[in-house]
């Protein structure tokens, strides 16, 4: 019982890190309708400048308001200048878009930082609350973060304007744009939303796997399974499923198929899922007309 | 009649390959008066492409030796190319570098499965496959394989060490291993058992990981709940960092062996903690530059001055780098002692007549020994563990 | 095919016959890749080109139609020839199978689940039951061919003769196929699947068939890419194989025949002159080149030249697409999602 429980509790720690950047991918379908395959690789980048900052001598807290800055302007910066001039293009050549920007950013990163691992400071105490042998404060502290996002996510969409300005752009372009939404720029801020909190993910990330220009990808692929069983337009859903593939990946491993094809069998059972719900177990049913 | 005979004498002495011929200048392509051609294969892309930096170093240390004057007055033409850690890359690479490159040799390809990829290939078009950066145990191999060498220990005889030193030390241990799941891991593994022998039941329990897994955080728990105290990490740095922190903050105090691969102080003890780290036990067969021990050491002060002036942009804590320098002063020596007599063939024959060879970086103590029957340069190492600042050794030298 | 085209058509086959005769044996081997991978990529383009079902994952067919002819040559003495049919088979079954459950899954939900096999064959093939088959992490090591009956060519130039003659053959039936009614469903289908339906088409069993003709087409590529290479083993077919193939049909040209082979040339030495660039980051390079590609022909190459001829004031009727098919549009792709 023991043993199940230290599994469950370490899956739930993994699984906070997938569920982070599920959200992040999450952000950006709901901003552009695409699922952005660099954007582990940007987290990655964030995180390198937020490590370069804190070397620099800035506080943790200064280096990390300071990265989400910055990651939300290279965000919008990489919306306009690299995905606008595909705009019209079909949907799997900004696929390719995306990922010569996910070689372009690990290659150069690799170059400028080397591929040698780096330690990245934790905001949390390195004691474990409450004397608990089962999850690091860190993890704890980092799953916090991720729902306090999802928190603010949901009220940003819900209540503000610019939210809801922002949903009518991704949802209907012509309608959004004739109310007079700017959508252009509704699609660039929804990057630059989706690259901040990748790299707050990125900075919760990196303590706990280390920080190298690979970090990102083992973590990217667990983190599209748990967007889509959650529902790829539910940044909710993109949490649970995170939690879910991290815990169901651990118990499978530890007890029931061993470690050698524990991925395998984990994505088979969210085809299974999918197959049965095949929006996903927050999203929407897609009715189409003819 | 003398000076009909002479020339027929002299290719007579060349078709035998006498030690007469060492005289005679000949060549095979990629060697000529000016120049001798080496070919690389390293992945500068994709997954593996952390030990990129072995090539590039290998290329900055060939550019001091031409600073320098060169091999007997010829410059190292360096030709070094991407593989991406791709298999049929591998072989594309190779054939481009043999047919149309024309090298003389191709030096440290890296990995099991690269490798693998060209071994017969190398061996048919007869090419050298000159000291391969992966510790398979099959590089060793110079009756089926005369064209291909390993360099450094293998895999499997390091890891009879540990066996060997569990059963001197705790004949009675409860062992759990954590091992990559591809062919280095199991390399490890099996020499471990062997070494083990017939008491390999000790292993409690054994668990993989793959390279795409992002944390080893399960993998350690279920270690940790098999009640073993003694621990094997058969780890990659950024694994073996997280594994042994792990196995730190969840209180478990196994007796804790990890494999050389992982044993830089400067790339993975640094990163998982030197507190945590106390108290491991590895071996050695190079310095560790970033080890205070070898802090005043001559080798590690020309290596850091070398890498200032050659390449600067690597890193300095990086163990890949410092293992390049030492492989690339391998190769100057076998190619020193093929002297003018350029040929494949020759040039195998040297690596394989290594004879108590030391280059700068090694640990004292340690010396490559070859010959046509032997193609394992470094065999022996020493059992070393960390007291949290400093490997020390603890054993005489190993192996062989 | 007007006589323009056969013309033209005739030509191109002679310089294709010529040129292991002009170029050195590595060059010989580098086009037999070439060919290797355009039939691997028209047969991701029938999938989703044509059929508008997205595949991260069609490496793994590759990497079973490569590992059933090598445990076929390696474990039972096959020749090399005999094990096309049977990976092309194999895959079939396979593919057609995983095109089943996968008709319940539209647009990304469909790319994860290739985008997990892709992911998981790797995986597979290393598995301990497996490993007495597969060889496990080593990998299987099998013999090339020599020329038969005596025939004055390297074993180079015999498999690239080999393996043009098996290209042109796939290529055919594929044009054949798609120029006709199936071709027509095929897009109805992509282009909006409820009006398809609704006229007549029986989508269920045309999107399973082309998942499993389409894994057909890339399983016999990788067979003939298993032979090219004489090697197997699971580092060969990691996800990246799954996104080259992906990017192959993008930068050739989605929906078209020729598309594969311009993706197939693209993949095979784009990357080798990224890598002379640049040691220092490759990778960015070779980046540079997808967006640089996608910028100037959104539409691929293929597209491109179509583009080109029509500027030309030229019918654009090019030689390999039929009419009945037409180039996904931005609104169709839209409308599908």
């Amino acid at each position: 019982m023991d043993a199940l429980l230290q599994q469950v509790f370490a899956g739930l720690a993994t699984g906070g890190i997938y569920a982070s950047v599920a959200l992040a991918l999450v952000m950006i379908y709901q901003a552009t309708h695409h699922l952005n395959f660099a954007q582990g690789e940007m987290a990655m980048f964030s995180t390198y400048l937020a490590w370069t900052m804190i070397n620099a001598g800035f506080g943790y807290w200064t280096a990390f308001l300071l990265t989400v800055g910055l990651s939300f302007v290279l965000g919008v910066v990489i919306e306009r200048v690299i995905i606008r001039p595909v705009e019209n293009a079909p949907v799997l050549s900004v696929v390719v878009v995306f990922i010569g920007l996910l070689v372009i950013l690990n290659s150069v990163t690799g170059w400028i930082y080397t591929y040698t691992i780096k330690t990245f400071p934790s905001p949390f105490p390195t004691a474990p609350l409450f004397g608990n042998k089962f999850v690091s404060s860190h993890q704890i502290g980092a799953i916090g973060i991720t729902l306090v996002v999802l928190l603010l996510l949901f009220a940003f969409f819900r209540f503000t304007p610019l939210g809801l300005a922002m949903r009518a752009a991704a949802q209907n372009p012509v309608s959004a744009k004739l109310v007079g939404i700017r959508v252009g720029w509704m699609l660039a801020l929804g990057w630059g939303l989706a690259a901040a909190i990748g790299s707050i993910a990125g900075m919760m990330v990196a303590p706990i796997v280390f920080l190298d220009p690979n970090m990102m990808a083992g973590i990217l692929l667990y983190a599209f399974a748990a967007a889509l069983v959650g529902g790829v337009d539910s940044p909710g859903g993109a949490v649970f499923g995170g939690f879910l593939v991290g815990v169901l990946e651990n118990v499978l491993g530890a007890f029931v198929i061993g470690n050698e094809l524990k991925l395998a069998v984990a994505l088979v059972l969210i085809i299974g899922v999918l197959v049965v719900k095949p929006s996903g177990f927050f999203g929407k049913v897609n009715v189409s007309r003819v | 009649m003398k000076h009909v005979l002479a020339p027929i004498a002299a290719l007579l002495a060349v078709a035998l390959a006498s030690p007469l011929a060492l005289a005679q200048k000949k060549y095979d392509p990629g060697a000529t008066d000016k120049e001798i051609k080496v070919g690389n294969i390293n992945p500068y892309s994709g997954p593996a492409s952390a030990y990129g930096t072995i090539g590039k170093t290998i290329g900055a240390y060939l550019k001091k030796v031409n600073d320098e004057g060169g091999i007997n007055g010829r410059k190292i033409n360096y030709i070094s190319v991407d593989d991406g850690y791709s298999p049929p890359k591998t072989v594309e690479m190779a054939r481009k570098l043999v047919e149309q490159d024309e090298v003389l040799l191709l030096f440290q390809p890296l990995g099991t499965p690269p490798n693998s990829a060209i071994h017969k290939y190398m061996n048919t078009k007869k090419v050298p496959q000159l000291f391969v950066a992966t510790g398979a145990t099959k590089w060793n191999d110079p009756k089926n394989f005369p064209w291909t060498m390993g360099w450094q220990p293998n895999y499997q005889d390091e890891a009879a060490i540990y066996a060997q030193h569990i059963l001197k030390t705790k004949p009675n241990a409860k062992i759990a291993v954590l091992y990559q799941n591809d062919d280095y891991g199991k390399d490890y593994l099996k020499g471990f058992k062997d070494g083990l022998g017939a008491k390999a039941g000790m292993i409690v329990k054994e668990v993989s990981y793959e390279v795409a897994d992002p944390t080893v955080d399960s993998q350690m728990v279920q270690l940790q709940a098999s009640g073993a105290d003694v621990f094997f990490n058969i780890t990659t740095p950024k694994f073996a960092a997280q594994a042994i922190r792990k196995a730190f903050d969840s209180g478990w105090k196994p007796v804790h062996y990890l494999n050389n691969v992982s044993a830089s102080i400067g790339s993975v003890l640094t990163p998982a903690g030197l507190d945590k780290s106390s108290g491991l036990i590895s071996t050695q067969y190079l310095k560790d530059p970033t080890d205070k021990a070898w802090e005043k050491d001559k080798d590690v002060l020309d290596w850091y001055a070398f890498m200032k002036k050659y390449y600067p942009d690597g890193n300095l804590t990086d163990a890949s780098n410092f293992y390049g320098w030492v492989v690339a002063q391998t190769l100057v020596q076998v190619l020193k002692q093929s002297g003018d007599n350029l040929t494949r063939e020759n040039v195998m024959k040297q690596a394989a007549s290594l004879k108590d060879y030391s280059p700068p970086g090694m640990l004292p103590g340690i010396k490559m020994n070859t010959s046509a029957t032997d193609y394992a340069p470094i065999q022996s190492v020493r059992l070393i563990q960390f007291d949290g600042k400093q490997w020390n050794g603890f054993s005489e030298v190993m192996g062989k | 095919m007007s006589k323009r085209n056969l013309i033209l058509f005739a030509l191109l086959l002679l310089i294709v016959c010529a040129l292991p005769f002009l170029v050195s044996n590595y060059r010989t081997f580098q086009f037999t890749l070439v060919l290797v991978y355009a039939i691997a990529l028209l047969g991701l383009n029938l999938l989703t080109g044509y059929n508008g079902q997205i595949s991260l994952g069609h490496g793994a067919f590759y990497a079973i139609g490569a590992y059933t002819a090598a445990i076929l040559m390696d474990k039972f003495g096959f020749p090399y020839w005999a094990t096309l049919p049977v990976a092309g088979l194999v895959c079939l079954v396979v593919g057609f199978l995983f095109g089943l459950p996968a008709l319940r899954l539209d647009g990304i939900y469909l790319a994860l689940a290739t985008f997990a096999l892709g992911v998981s064959m790797p995986q597979l093939l290393k598995y301990h039951h497996l490993e007495k088959w597969t060889g496990g992490v080593q990998g299987i090591v099998i013999t090339k061919p020599d020329a038969p009956f005596g025939l004055p060519l390297s074993p180079d130039q015999w498999l690239y003769f080999f393996t043009l003659v098996v290209m042109l053959v796939m290529f055919l039936f594929a044009w054949n196929l798609l120029r006709g009614r199936i071709g027509r469903a095929l897009v109805a289908i992509r282009d909006h699947h409820v009006a398809a339906q609704a006229m007549g088409v029986n989508t269920a069993i045309y999107k399973s068939l082309t998942f499993g003709v389409s894994a057909l087409y890339t399983g016999v590529a990788g067979a003939l890419g298993a032979i090219a290479i004489q090697f197997v083993a699971p580092d060969s077919f990691n996800i990246f194989l799954s996104i080259t193939f992906l990017v192959g049909i993008v930068i050739g040209g989605l929906a078209s025949i020729p598309g594969a082979i311009y993706g197939a040339i693209f993949i095979q030495f784009i990357p080798n002159i990224a890598d002379e660039l640049s040691k220092a980051a490759p990778w960015a390079i070779f980046g540079i080149f997808l967006i640089g590609f996608v910028y100037a022909m959104p539409f691929g190459i293929n597209g491109a030249i179509r583009m080109l001829l029509m500027r030309f004031g030229r019918k654009a009727q090019h030689a390999g697409s039929g009419s009945a098919v037409t180039e996904p549009s931005l609104k169709s792709k839209e409308a599908s999602q």
